[in-house]
């Protein structure tokens, strides 16, 4: 076994982005893995490279000489022999520490008859499988709670979608997000502080090293002054406040105040919360109860904070961007921002303990840890529902489809995806893939084509066809699993994975359509 | 076995693509049967870099009918690449009964107990050839004796595994080991490494290749890449460029969950330099801020890799590979960190600052190569079409592709088709070469010059420089074979905003008096 400082650097290029809780929801996640095609093999080989906890491998089929031309994970040797247990030992040898198991079973069969075999993993990936098994697999994990990821890569095309109740996200590291200065709201010990700097200062030293905060406060208290009370807010006036910024200037080379030019728009920042915020804090999954899970009770909470305690701000998130500034004067505002976050945190515990207590769980049971950091992220926390496939199936989102299907930017991936579900019909049907044999193809065309165009019939779609070009392809792919897609969508499976183990970022909140013929891949919301 | 490798039924998914018509296809797309044998035999792919995306690349161009492929990088393999390149191991092939010597990797916790039983009688003839330091582990190579059975080989290695040794690829030629590997796996295809700088090939090492994909993780290594793909364009008068002089290149990226895949058609599509922005230049931290007001833990720690380095160690430079220089820095900015009341200064992240550690993890690599392996396909066969021209991923919030048509910019002064430069017919070479020195569109100083592959003047290594020297004197129009216009290559230094870095030029030369008629023809047709 690997030492700790061995595996800290083993995994150093992940641990900076998801970090050492982030890991460890990793090492205790139990994966299934359904079909070990390139498809499933490649996104289960990204997990088990990051330290995913535990594989099964579940594949009813034997390595045929076919298998070698697209799955790395096969080679010769494994001709004849059962391809979940090669290629569980392929990846076993990718990383002795993850606990690797194989089931050589059709999943198909499982998904029949034996429903309580996922009930021990965290999340399922089903790769390759038909509509009637993945609407069939998809219940079987909700009633279970079970995260599922479905995945199929089928010539150029191929999807990724996520399935599961709900996914609650506090963590969501969006890439750009307005910073939590309260530039526009400050508290009454950070209004004190920048009382203490004197913007007409004649130290030019002193003058260049006041933090914009410092700068932005006392100006805007200066123009609400004479503004009656409020801040910029027009276009003209948001103008006329950086032309006040200019006129404190002492010269044109002073970064802080080029600085605070930049971040006057901070000034006027509406006060309150975000509607997606506020969508959240409404849902009716606030009511909680003692079945509720930890975050609902956090935002039970929260609400009750905005409410009654913040002013209708969330909890300060007390961290500041760097900026030009002496040392002395950026240590004191970061700790005047940390002990605000810190006060705040604190009622919020306050309010957590008392709901736990009326709902009759234990008040500690929450630690202390999980509050500070939902706290800290309070202002991007993320909820993705996602609808059952069964439902989606058949009765998808109308008027959604019908933008998809007048929109050229979508009309590959919407057209796929129509296929997709038309190309299982057709399998239904004949017990094969269309395509599957060279020769006669146009025949096969055209018994593909009135299948889908009566699924779009059925949906009430009779307005826009298909691209009788589009239904070309999908039999000339014949169901071939093409190495380069299976791994795009084995990465993307495996991506998304990460995003729903770790509980960081925001998964996949459609079905994604993968375009392999000009790469213009679309999620479809339906 | 090479029987199994060319049986077809090997490849019958890929084969479908190829050998099927279609309607959305590439306008050359002639499918055939034998359409992945004429590519496998035919079509020579180099791929540059064989870390985390040129692990993959190798396996998806190798596994999509590419059969002969070369890979060029010059890094080594380290702890920190096992975690997405997936072609290197801890052990790896232990069983195999020719092995000889093999490399170990002890961690420091169990040196004892491996050196306790070196010692006895039995095991004494094992050989430890060498050992060195790493961080946390020392490493080995050993003989192993001349046993004649395989399971005395087992009984060492079972004895290796137990006391915490490991086979392991650390410290080996990413390139070497990669190909090996990728060749292990799939018969039939041919893998050439080459351990080295990419600046250390010539001209004619790229011109070989049909087509050139990239997993790099550097602008500058990208731009050379471009410039030499560029390079090989041609134009014809009417400043059209030849469709047999384009190399195309099929470039990928990645950072975090975020990615971005690209294809260069040179002379069709932008190359790296059209649209360099799209890389905006790494920001650093004022010399003052560091050494007079320092806010953050990155201040600190690049103030003692900075500054108080040098000041320190007189001479001696930071290596950042060495554990001991980057200890010292980070003990440093601590100290400093404590001085001004700063928090977060942590080992990972001073390693992270220092060298300036990308985020990487194995999905991201995966999807990005995938997308560009496809495309390299899509390029020589026209199976499809293809992308245009500019794709990029983001995993942060959902999965979002976008694909974006960029437009060249016709001035590039690598794609484009050259600086003009007028010369007097007595211009020697080395009045030349202070010529683009000064030239405001080119400022490269230090140039060498090649003509039709031919070195007119060469600044390094050393021994080309004295076999060209004596051109230096010499009228470049007579090292021009007395051509009225023609195309010259330079390479050299150029200067960009303080930064210095290798470059290529291509310019189109035209000589005063002689030329006059092609001049006047060029400057019509480009107003």
């Amino acid at each position: 076994m690997a030492t700790a400082e061995t595996k800290k650097t083993k995994y150093d290029r992940q641990l900076r982005i998801w970090g050492e809780q982030g890991q460890s929801a990793l090492e205790n996640a139990n994966i299934c893995l359904l079909n070990c095609g390139p498809t499933g093999s490649e996104a289960l080989k990204n997990l088990v490279l990051g330290g995913i906890g535990s594989i099964t491998v579940v594949d009813g089929s034997k390595v045929e000489i076919h298998d070698l031309g697209n799955n790395f994970l096969l080679d010769e040797d494994s001709l004849g022999k059962s391809k979940a247990k090669c290629v569980c030992s392929f990846l076993q040898e990718l990383n002795d520490a993850v606990k690797a198991k194989f089931v050589e079973e059709v999943p198909d069969n499982l998904i029949e008859k034996s429903p309580s075999f996922f009930s021990e993993f965290t999340l399922v990936i089903a790769t390759q499988l038909t509509e009637t098994s993945i609407v069939k697999l998809d219940k079987i994990c909700r009633e279970a709670n079970i995260m599922l990821v479905v995945a199929r890569s089928y010539g150029l095309t191929g999807m990724v979608r996520i399935s599961m109740k709900e996914h609650t996200v506090i963590e969501s590291k969006p890439d750009h997000f307005l910073d939590d200065l309260r530039l526009h709201n400050p508290w009454p010990e950070l209004v004190e502080f920048a009382k203490t700097s004197d913007l007409s200062m004649v130290d030019p030293v002193m003058h260049k090293h006041t933090p914009y905060i410092v700068v932005l406060i006392n100006l805007a208290e200066k123009w609400a002054k004479g503004h009656g009370g409020c801040l910029p807010s027009s276009r003209q006036e948001k103008k006329d406040f950086k032309d006040l910024i200019k006129a404190h200037m002492l010269n044109i080379d002073e970064e802080n105040y080029k600085e605070a030019l930049e971040a006057s728009f901070k000034v006027s920042v509406p006060r309150g919360i975000s509607s997606e915020l506020s969508q959240i804090i409404n849902d009716s999954a606030i009511e909680v109860d003692s079945r509720s899970s930890d975050f609902w009770v956090l935002v039970a909470a929260l609400k009750e904070f905005i409410e009654n305690d913040g002013n209708g701000e969330p909890p300060l998130e007390g961290s500041i961007p760097d900026m030009t500034s002496s040392t002395e004067s950026y240590v004191i505002l970061q700790k005047i921002y940390q002990a605000k976050a810190e006060s705040d945190c604190l009622v919020m515990e306050r309010r957590v303990k008392s709901i736990l207590k009326r709902i009759g769980r234990d008040p500690d049971a929450i630690s202390r840890a999980y509050i500070k950091n939902f706290c800290k992220n309070a202002r991007k926390l993320a909820i993705c529902r996602y609808r059952n496939i069964e439902d989606e199936f058949s009765s998808p989102c109308i008027p959604e489809l019908q933008k998809c299907l007048n929109d050229e930017d979508y009309s590959y991936a919407v057209g796929f995806y129509i296929l997709l579900r038309a190309v299982d019909r057709f399998a239904a049907n004949h017990n094969r893939f269309p395509g599957i044999f060279d020769g006669g193809l146009n025949e096969e065309i055209s018994r593909l084509k009135p299948i889908a165009i009566g699924i779009l019939s059925e949906l009430g779609l009779n307005g826009p066809t298909l691209s009788e070009d589009l239904i070309t392809e999908m039999c000339r792919f014949g169901a071939s699993e093409l190495h380069a897609v299976a791994a795009f969508i084995g990465g993307v499976a495996s991506q998304e994975a990460i995003k729903l183990v770790t509980k960081q970022f925001v998964p996949l909140k459609g079905t994604f359509m993968f375009n392999g013929i000009d790469q213009k891949s679309q999620v479809l919301i339906l | 076995m090479e029987g199994l490798s060319s049986d077809p039924r090997r490849w019958r998914d890929v084969d479908k693509l190829l050998s099927r018509p279609g309607n959305i296809v590439g306008q050359d797309f002639e499918p055939s049967p034998t359409l992945r044998e004429d590519i496998g035999d035919v079509v020579r792919v180099l791929v540059v870099g064989a870390g985390g995306l040129g692990c993959e690349l190798l396996k998806d161009l190798a596994l999509s009918g590419f059969k002969n492929i070369d890979v060029i990088d010059m890094d080594t393999i380290e702890v920190s690449n096992l975690n997405r390149q997936f072609l290197f191991r801890f052990y790896f092939g232990i069983l195999d009964s020719e092995i000889e010597k093999m490399e170990l990797l002890v961690l420091r916790e169990y040196q004892n107990s491996l050196f306790a039983w070196l010692g006895t009688d039995k095991k004494r003839d094992l050989i430890v050839l060498s050992a060195s330091m790493l961080r946390d582990e020392h490493r080995f190579c050993i003989v192993l004796p001349p046993y004649q059975h395989i399971h005395q080989h087992f009984t060492i290695y079972i004895y290796l595994l137990i006391s915490g040794v490991r086979i392991h690829d650390v410290g080996k030629s990413k390139a070497e080991v990669a190909a090996e590997r990728v060749m292990k796996r799939i018969n039939g295809v041919n893998i050439t490494p080459h351990f080295c700088r990419i600046e250390d090939k010539d001209l004619s090492f790229y011109n070989d290749f049909n087509i050139i994909v990239l997993g790099l993780d550097s602008i500058e290594a990208r731009s050379y890449i471009n410039s030499i793909a560029c390079g090989f364009l041609e134009y014809d008068e009417d400043d059209r460029p030849l469709l047999e002089t384009i190399k195309p290149i099929v470039d990928g990226g990645t950072e975090g969950f975020k990615g971005h895949a690209r294809v260069i058609l040179p002379g069709r599509t932008p190359c790296f330099e059209c649209n360099i922005w799209l890389f905006p230049p790494q920001v650093k931290f004022p010399l003052c801020t560091l050494a007079e007001t320092p806010r953050t833990a990155a201040h600190c720690i690049e103030y003692a890799h900075l500054i108080k380095w040098g000041e320190v160690h007189h001479g001696k430079s930071f290596d950042a590979d060495d554990p001991e220089h980057m200890q010292w820095v980070y003990l440093e900015a601590l100290k400093r960190a404590e001085l001004f009341g700063i928090t977060g200064v942590t080992f990972s992240l001073t390693q992270g600052v220092v060298k300036n550690i990308i985020p990487a993890i194995a999905s991201t690599n995966a999807i990005v190569s995938a997308a560009c392996a496809l495309e390299a396909l899509k390029i020589v066969s026209g199976c499809s079409k293809t992308l245009s021209n500019y794709l990029t991923y983001n995993g942060l919030d959902g999965t979002h592709i976008k694909v974006t048509d960029f437009v060249r910019d016709i001035d590039c002064l690598v794609c484009g088709p050259g600086t003009l430069l007028e010369l007097d017919t007595s211009t020697t070479l080395s009045q030349f070469i202070g010529l683009l020195g000064e030239h405001p569109k080119l400022l490269v100083s230090k140039a060498s010059v090649t003509y039709r592959g031919k070195n007119l003047y060469m600044q390094s290594p050393p021994i080309l420089e004295e076999m060209t020297r004596s051109n230096l004197q010499i009228p470049i129009f007579h090292l021009m074979d007395k051509v009225p216009k023609d195309t010259l290559h330079i390479s050299g230094i150029s200067e960009k905003n303080d930064k210095k870095a290798s470059c290529l030029r291509k310019l189109r030369v035209v000589f005063k008096g002689v030329a006059d008629e092609a001049l006047k023809m060029d400057t019509t047709e480009s107003s």
